[in-house]
């Protein structure tokens, strides 16, 4: 026994523990002030917002409700065509690749690294990036919005999917595999079945997240209600804006219960 | 014992179902390819246009590389400032919308707070801000800030409502003050999960605020719209792997300083 | 008894006491879980209370603290009418009646060491719990508990990493650290096997009686109850049936309070 009473004192954290967390909160709080000392704000912008947000708000109530048959409409089903095609592209894309990524089925360690690129890639460019990158190849219209959209979603569908490929029990897989199953057997009779859910689960979170995303890549030019929007923004028709404003909300709020009601259903 | 028996008739009944899903969803999709004028032709046009593009491309250049550098410093700046006040903020606002601790008239108002900083995209956030308080940074700061009260108060407060109540009762029972409570009990239990929210939410302002600089809300968002508007895809090229090389290095620290608190 | 810790508050030369009186409690209004309950405990006495499953036993052990609101009846602890105290003076109350639950109810992810201070915890400001700043003497005298429960070296390991005894006796060295006039027990061996239930109990009793803290446990081991304890409440129906020494509690005893009698062999 080491008793003595040097060991009387307690403290929470040993003293190298301690150093390493006074340095991150040290280095943070430096960041966060030479941030804050360099970062370029205009004061007089600031001074003037009270009166910017007020003279907004005027311009904005009432809300030109005439607006919607003309020109809302069809552009907020068009964002809807947008999120699910988008999201239907991006499962058939994710599924090769999901599988592709999966080191339990795939086990050769390139075409895992080549899936990892492919899904690191689309998730680390921004959707209004990849919205502006296919409007330069494809030209303004939904058709860019759609293929944007899809390459967004890989990046997320596919990762959680060979995540979850990786957790499938080995049991029932070893079983098949040992009765000679060929390989497309073992996917569809092993696999397929535990992850399925999953699946279901996160192509549903995608297209979720994807009716948000469509709303605004039309403000480069990729089709939907994001184009009217930044239509109305151009001519200042501010009444139009609050009005777009309304019916997105509303059309994400719709989603979103959508999505909960389903899960609740199938999962 | 009836259900069994149907079963064994038909034991790939599901399966049906199934390709009904499939079936219609092949159906809407031509249907909605149709709507929205998508088609094989102008995918293919496409196709020719993007090599031309990605030719433009290469080589990558890296001529302007102060004024890439200086917008890459604004936009860190911007990611830094928002990730700070918004992870500031989002604890106490995710605190009072968890359920298992706070009397409804506490969670409602912090609950639609979260769901108002939601519902709605930050580029929209970011088009407001930017009429109310002008062109430039602070515009992003402000809408990171409110995306990132939503997703990480969200997040915050669905795991305090996971944690085990068990220790609170234990402390409140030896006469612990609340906040005591809150800090011992409830936040070890929920310390490495906030830690994570955060690191993720401080990679995604950095993401996020390549894209607020497009309407105008600081960052090098601006540039790489100009640079997209001028055709100018060599520079556009350097821009994107500047950026995709800022989050890669972001995604590294934020591993390294998780590791220190764990 | 120079064992006896002292703590600040205590009135000299007064007995540290748990005084129930016609404590009632109804969940549903009609329907009273406890009925008209009236004892007391003191001194280095050590209380049981046995009764079947469902009879209000943890109920009436989580009145006494006020986890549980009863719905009559007074409550004192050394003399202190606790009943209708609310906010910071119910906080102070609190922290004169120790309490060891049966699933230990400790902060998993912290040290066993800040398990043990815990129980300081109403005793410094939420800052310096924050902080870890405890005074120097509790700190001392967490590490004279866990000498004396055989934790010492385990003080630097989280909760999670301990077994259920160990687990049981760090959430008894919490409540000790209180320096309660009462020590509460709600089946404190519920969770463990039965060598590991002696063992705590043995600790209990000891602890208690070191400190000078009058203990109620609320157990449904009965054979436990009679080899650790110096007098048995009988609880059924929110009645109590039986009060007594553990050697004078009878199968006939017995089944009033659990009602049958194939099961007592």
């Amino acid at each position: 026994m080491s008793a003595s009473s040097a060991r009387r004192t307690w403290q929470r954290f040993s003293s190298g523990e301690r150093l390493a967390r006074f340095t991150v909160f040290l280095l943070m709080a430096a960041a966060l002030a030479f941030s804050m000392r360099t970062v370029q704000v205009i004061p007089e912008f600031l001074l003037d917002s009270p009166t910017q947000v007020m003279d907004l708000l005027r311009r904005m109530w009432p809300p030109d409700y005439r607006y919607y048959p003309q020109g809302i409409h069809t552009a907020l089903m068009e964002t809807l065509h947008i999120a699910s095609l988008g999201t239907l592209l991006a499962i058939v894309m994710a599924l090769p690749v999901g599988v592709m990524g999966a080191n339990n089925i795939v086990r050769i360690p390139a075409l895992n690294w080549l899936s990892k690129l492919i899904l690191v890639s689309s998730r680390s460019v921004n959707t209004l990036v990849w919205a502006l990158l296919f409007v330069a190849i494809f030209g303004p219209g939904p058709l860019a919005g759609t293929i944007c959209i899809g390459f967004r979603s890989v990046g997320f569908v596919g990762k959680l999917f060979a995540e979850a490929l990786e957790e499938t029990d080995p049991g029932s897989i070893e079983a098949l595999t040992a009765a000679g199953a060929p390989w497309p057997s073992i996917f569809i009779k092993g696999f397929w079945p535990q992850v399925a859910p999953a699946f279901w689960g996160i192509s549903l979170f995608r297209w979720d997240i994807n009716v948000r995303e469509s709303a605004v890549i039309g403000l480069v030019g990729a089709g939907g209600i994001g184009m009217v929007l930044d239509t109305a923004l151009n001519l200042f028709y501010w009444d139009r804006v609050s009005i777009i404003l309304v019916s997105i909300f509303t059309v994400v709020i719709l989603a979103e219960l959508l999505v909960t009601a389903i899960r609740k259903r199938i999962l | 014992m009836s259900e069994k028996a149907i079963d064994r008739r038909r034991p790939f009944a599901v399966n049906w179902w199934i390709r009904l899903g499939w079936l219609l969803a092949l159906i809407y999709a031509l249907y909605a390819s149709y709507q929205l004028d998508v088609s094989w032709s102008r995918f293919v046009v496409g196709l020719g246009n993007g090599a031309d593009f990605l030719g433009e491309m290469v080589p990558m250049d890296f001529s302007r590389w102060r004024l890439l550098v200086e917008n890459l410093i604004e936009t860190v700046q911007i990611a830094i400032i928002a990730s700070a006040f918004g992870v500031a903020l989002s604890l106490p606002v995710g605190l009072l919308a968890a359920r298992n601790l706070m009397p409804a008239w506490v969670t409602w108002p912090a609950r639609t707070c979260i769901a108002l900083c939601r519902s709605f995209h930050p580029v929209i956030f970011a088009i407001l801000f930017v009429k109310a308080v002008g062109f430039g940074p602070l515009a992003g700061i402000l809408t990171l800030i409110f995306a990132s009260i939503g997703f990480i108060g969200k997040l915050f407060a669905e795991a305090i409502e996971e944690i085990s109540l068990k220790p609170l009762e234990a402390l409140r029972a030896a006469g612990a003050p609340f906040m005591s409570v809150i800090v011992y009990a409830v936040l070890p239990q929920v310390l490495n999960r906030f830690i994570g929210f955060s690191s993720y939410q401080l990679d995604a302002n950095l993401r996020n605020s390549t894209m607020v600089g497009i309407v105008g809300a600081g960052g090098i968002g601006g540039t790489l719209f100009a640079a997209f508007q001028r055709f100018d895809y060599d520079f556009l090229a350097a821009i994107l792997v500047s950026i995709i090389a800022l989050v890669m290095l972001s995604e590294y620290i934020s591993q390294r300083v998780k590791r220190v608190f764990q | 008894m120079n064992t006896a810790s002292t703590s600040p508050g205590q009135p000299e030369g007064q007995q540290r006491s748990l005084r129930i009186e016609h404590l009632s409690k109804a969940y549903v209004p009609g329907k009273p879980v406890l009925n008209d309950i009236s004892f007391s405990v003191e001194g280095q006495n050590s209380v049981a209370i046995i009764g079947p499953s469902g009879t209000g036993k943890s109920t009436l052990i989580r009145c006494v603290n006020k986890l549980i609101a009863p719905t009559s009846g007074q409550i004192y602890v050394s003399g202190e009418n606790i009943t209708r105290l609310r906010g910071r003076e119910l906080r102070h109350a609190r922290r004169k009646i120790g309490m060891v639950f049966q699933e230990f109810n400790l902060v998993e992810r912290l040290s066993v060491m800040e398990n043990v201070l815990s129980g300081r915890l109403g005793y410094v400001s939420a800052l310096r719990a924050w902080r870890r700043a405890y005074p120097q003497s509790d700190i001392d005298r967490a590490f004279d508990l866990l000498e004396s429960i055989g934790l010492i070296d385990f003080y630097r390991q989280r909760a999670d990493s301990l077994s259920g005894g160990q687990r049981q006796r760090v959430g008894i060295a919490r409540a000790i650290m209180q320096a309660p006039h009462i020590l509460l027990a709600d089946e404190p061996t519920s969770s463990l096997d039965p060598k590991t239930s002696v063992e705590i109990m043995e600790v209990l009793v000891k602890l208690s009686e070191q400190h000078n803290i009058p203990l109620l446990i609320n157990i449904h081991d009965v054979e436990l109850a009679k080899r650790f304890t110096t007098r048995i409440i009988g609880i059924s129906r929110g009645l109590i049936v039986y009060d007594g020494r553990p050697d004078q509690l009878s199968n006939e005893h017995l089944k009033t309070i659990y009602g049958g009698e194939e099961w007592l062999s």
